[in-house]
C-alpha cells in the first residue's frame, strides 16, 4: 500500500502553501488596516496604530441601521429558504420521478447564472408588475438564491439517511408527521442549520442583486459599496470591513463543524 | 404492496391521521405537493421575471422620446449590440473571464492536489477551512482588502520598494493596454482581483474529482512502469479534468457577469455587467440592457452544454 504514506513533492508543498497564503493573507490585511490612525489614504505600513475608530464606528446611526436591516433581511430570507430548500430536497431524494433532473437545474440556475441576471430580471419585473421597491422586494431576491445552499445540504443529507429507518418507524405505528418530528427531523436537523447558516451569510452579503432590488434601503453591502465607490470614511469602513470578517466567520466555522462528520461538506456548491 | 400493508390495518384516527396515510398511499401526490411551494416561488419570481426581462429585449426604445414602445417586436436592439462598441465590450470581457479561469485553475489544483491526496487528520481540517474562510467571506471586503494592497501608497508599493526593485513595478505598470497609473486602475489590478474572488470556487470540484481517483489505478500505473510526471500526465490529469471543467463554470460565469469589481478596480473600459447597468441605469435603455444580459446567457448555455459533454456534472 504504497499510497498510504505518500510525500508530496517539493513543489507542490510550495505550490500549494503559496496559494493558501495568497488566499488568506488579503483578509488578514483587514484586521491591521481596522486599527490604524492614517484617515486620508491606505497607507502601508500603518504610521501608528489606535482604538479610536471602533468608538467612532458604534456611534454611527447609519452603520447600525444598514447592519440590522441586513441582519433582518438574512433571517427572513434564510427561514424561507430553509422551507422551500427542505421541500424541494425531500420530494427529490423522495422518488425518481419525472422532471427530477430539471428541478434540481432550476434551483441551481439562481446562482449559475450571473447575479447581474438576477438582479435586473427581478428589477424589470417589479417595473411591470408595479411593485414599489421595499424591505420586501429584498427578500425576495434574496431568498431565491439562498434556497440552493439549503437545498445542496439537505439533499445530500436525505441520501445518507436510510429509508429503512423511515419504514421502521412508520411500521412502529407512527404517522407521517410523527415519522417526521421524531426520525427524520433529528436526521437532517444538522444539514438544515448548517444550510441555514450558510444562507445567512450569502444573504447577509450579497450586494449584486440587492443593488438591482433595494430602493432608499441600505443593506451593510450596499453601505460598503457606497464607500468602496466613494470612499469617505475609509477608518469607518476598515472597522465595519473588520466587523463583516468575523460576522461572516462564524457561521462558516459552526457549519463547519455541523457537517464535518459527513462526507457531504457544507457549502461545496455555493 | 404498502398499500395492502395498510389495508389490514385500523385507519388513523383523526385529520391528520388520514392526511398521512393518504401521503402514504399516494407517494406520487405527495411529492407534488412537496414540490409546489418551491416550484411556485422559482418559478413565478425567478423565471417569471427572466421572462419579462427577455422579452423586454424584443421592444426598441425611441431615439428622441427614450420611451419603450411596446407596440412592435423588434430585434433591433441585438442588431445594437453588434455595434464595435458594444463588440469590444463583449470580447473584452470573455477573454478576462477566459485568463481568469486558467490563472484560477493553475493556482487552485496544486491546493486541491494536497488536500485530496497527502494532507490528513488536523491539517486536512486545516486546509478545509483555509479554503472555505476566503471562499465564504465577504464579496466586497475581498475587493476592499485588494483596494488596500493595490493602492500606490499601498502594501505592494511598499514591498516592490523595500526590496528595491520598484523599477520592476514602474516596468510593469508601463505597458501599455493592461498598464496605468497605478495597479487598481489597470488591467492587471482587475485580473488580481477577479482571480482572487473567484479562483477559491475552483478548489473544491478538482479536489471532489481527484478524491475519486482510485488509488489501486495510481499504483498500477506505477507498476507498469510509468514514472510519476507520467502517471500525474496519463492517469490523474486526465481523471481531474471533469473537476476542472465544473469549476470553470463558476470562476467564468462569475467574471462574465461582474460588475463591481471592474468598477471599483480597473480602467474606465466596461464589461458586459458594467454595460448592463449602465444600460438599466442611467442610460434608461431597458431593451438594450436586456439584451445584453442575453450574451452572457448564451454562452453560458453553451458553455454548460460543452461541460455536460465532458461530464463535468457529475464532479460538482
Amino acid at each position: 500500500m504504497r499510497s498510504d504514506g505518500p510525500k508530496a513533492s517539493l513543489g507542490l508543498k510550495i505550490s500549494a502553501a503559496a496559494g493558501l497564503i495568497f488566499m488568506i493573507a488579503p483578509l488578514l490585511l483587514i484586521f491591521v488596516y481596522a486599527f490604524t490612525t492614517e484617515e486620508k489614504s491606505y497607507q502601508w505600513p500603518p504610521p501608528g496604530l489606535t482604538l479610536k475608530w471602533f468608538e467612532v464606528t458604534l456611534n454611527r446611526p447609519d452603520v447600525w441601521q444598514a447592519l440590522t436591516l441586513s441582519l433582518q433581511v438574512a433571517a427572513i430570507s434564510t427561514a424561507i429558504a430553509l422551507v422551500l430548500g427542505t421541500l424541494c430536497a425531500a420530494a427529490v431524494s423522495q422518488s425518481d420521478f419525472f422532471g427530477r433532473e430539471t428541478i434540481s437545474l432550476l434551483v441551481i440556475l439562481p446562482i449559475a447564472l450571473p447575479g447581474i441576471i438576477t438582479g435586473i430580471a427581478l428589477r424589470s419585473a417589479f417595473s411591470i408588475a408595479e411593485i414599489p421597491f421595499s424591505f420586501w422586494t429584498i427578500v425576495l431576491g434574496h431568498a431565491t438564491f439562498c434556497v440552493v445552499v439549503v437545498y445542496n445540504n439537505a439533499v445530500a443529507r436525505f441520501r445518507r439517511t436510510s429509508k429503512s429507518l423511515i419504514e421502521a418507524s412508520m411500521d412502529l405505528g407512527a404517522d407521517g408527521f410523527q415519522t417526521f418530528r421524531y426520525v427524520i427531523l433529528p436526521n437532517i436537523g444538522t444539514a438544515l442549520l448548517a444550510g441555514g447558516m450558510l444562507a445567512f451569510a450569502l444573504s447577509f452579503d450579497e450586494v449584486i442583486v440587492t443593488t438591482f432590488t433595494a430602493g432608499q434601503q441600505q443593506t451593510l453591502p450596499l453601505w460598503m459599496l457606497e464607500e468602496l465607490i466613494r470612499p469617505r470614511q475609509r477608518p469607518v469602513t476598515n472597522v465595519v470591513a473588520m466587523i463583516v470578517v468575523l460576522v461572516t466567520t462564524i457561521p462558516i466555522l459552526a457549519a463547519f463543524y455541523l457537517t464535518r462528520d459527513g462526507d457531504q461538506i457544507a457549502g461545496s456548491g455555493k | 404492496m404498502t398499500t395492502t400493508a395498510l389495508a389490514i390495518t385500523e385507519r388513523r384516527p383523526g385529520l391528520l391521521g388520514w392526511l398521512s396515510d393518504q401521503f402514504w398511499r399516494h407517494p406520487g401526490m405527495f411529492v407534488l405537493l412537496l414540490l409546489t411551494p418551491p416550484l411556485l416561488w422559482l418559478g413565478i419570481v425567478y423565471i417569471g421575471s427572466l421572462l419579462a426581462l427577455l422579452f423586454q429585449s424584443f421592444f426598441a426604445i425611441d431615439e428622441f422620446s427614450g420611451i419603450v414602445d411596446y407596440s412592435t417586436l423588434t430585434l433591433k436592439s441585438y442588431a445594437e449590440l453588434l455595434r464595435p462598441a458594444n463588440l469590444d465590450i463583449i470580447v473584452r470581457t470573455v477573454v478576462m473571464s477566459a485568463l481568469v479561469t486558467l490563472a484560477s485553475a493553475v493556482i487552485a489544483f496544486p491546493i486541491a492536489y494536497m488536500a485530496a491526496r497527502y494532507v490528513r487528520g488536523k491539517w486536512k481540517a486545516l486546509f478545509y477551512l483555509g479554503i472555505m474562510l476566503p471562499l465564504w467571506s465577504s464579496y466586497l471586503v475581498k475587493i476592499y482588502a485588494w483596494k488596500l494592497i493595490l493602492a500606490k501608497e499601498g502594501i505592494l508599493t511598499w514591498v516592490f520598494e523595500s526590496l528595491h526593485i520598484g523599477f520592476v513595478l514602474d516596468g510593469i505598470l508601463a505597458i501599455p493596454v493592461i498598464g496605468g497609473n497605478s495597479l487598481s486602475v489597470s488591467y492587471i489590478g482587475t485580473f488580481l482581483v477577479f482571480v482572487y474572488v473567484w479562483m477559491p470556487f475552483m478548489i473544491l470540484p478538482i479536489q471532489a474529482s481527484l478524491e475519486r481517483v482510485p488509488v489501486n489505478l495510481i499504483d498500477a500505473s506505477s507498476d507498469l512502469g510509468a514514472t510519476p510526471q507520467q502517471t500525474f500526465r496519463k492517469v490523474i490529469f486526465p481523471l481531474a479534468l471533469p473537476g476542472i471543467i465544473a469549476g470553470s463554470i463558476f470562476t467564468f460565469s462569475l467574471t462574465l457577469g461582474d460588475y463591481i469589481i471592474p468598477q471599483i478596480i480597473g480602467s474606465s473600459r466596461l464589461f458586459i455587467g458594467q454595460a448592463v447597468y449602465a444600460q438599466q441605469g442611467t442610460a434608461g435603455n431597458i431593451p438594450l440592457a436586456a439584451a445584453f444580459t442575453v450574451v452572457p446567457i448564451v454562452i453560458m448555455g453553451l458553455y454548460l452544454w460543452m461541460a455536460k459533454r465532458q461530464g463535468a456534472f457529475d464532479a460538482l
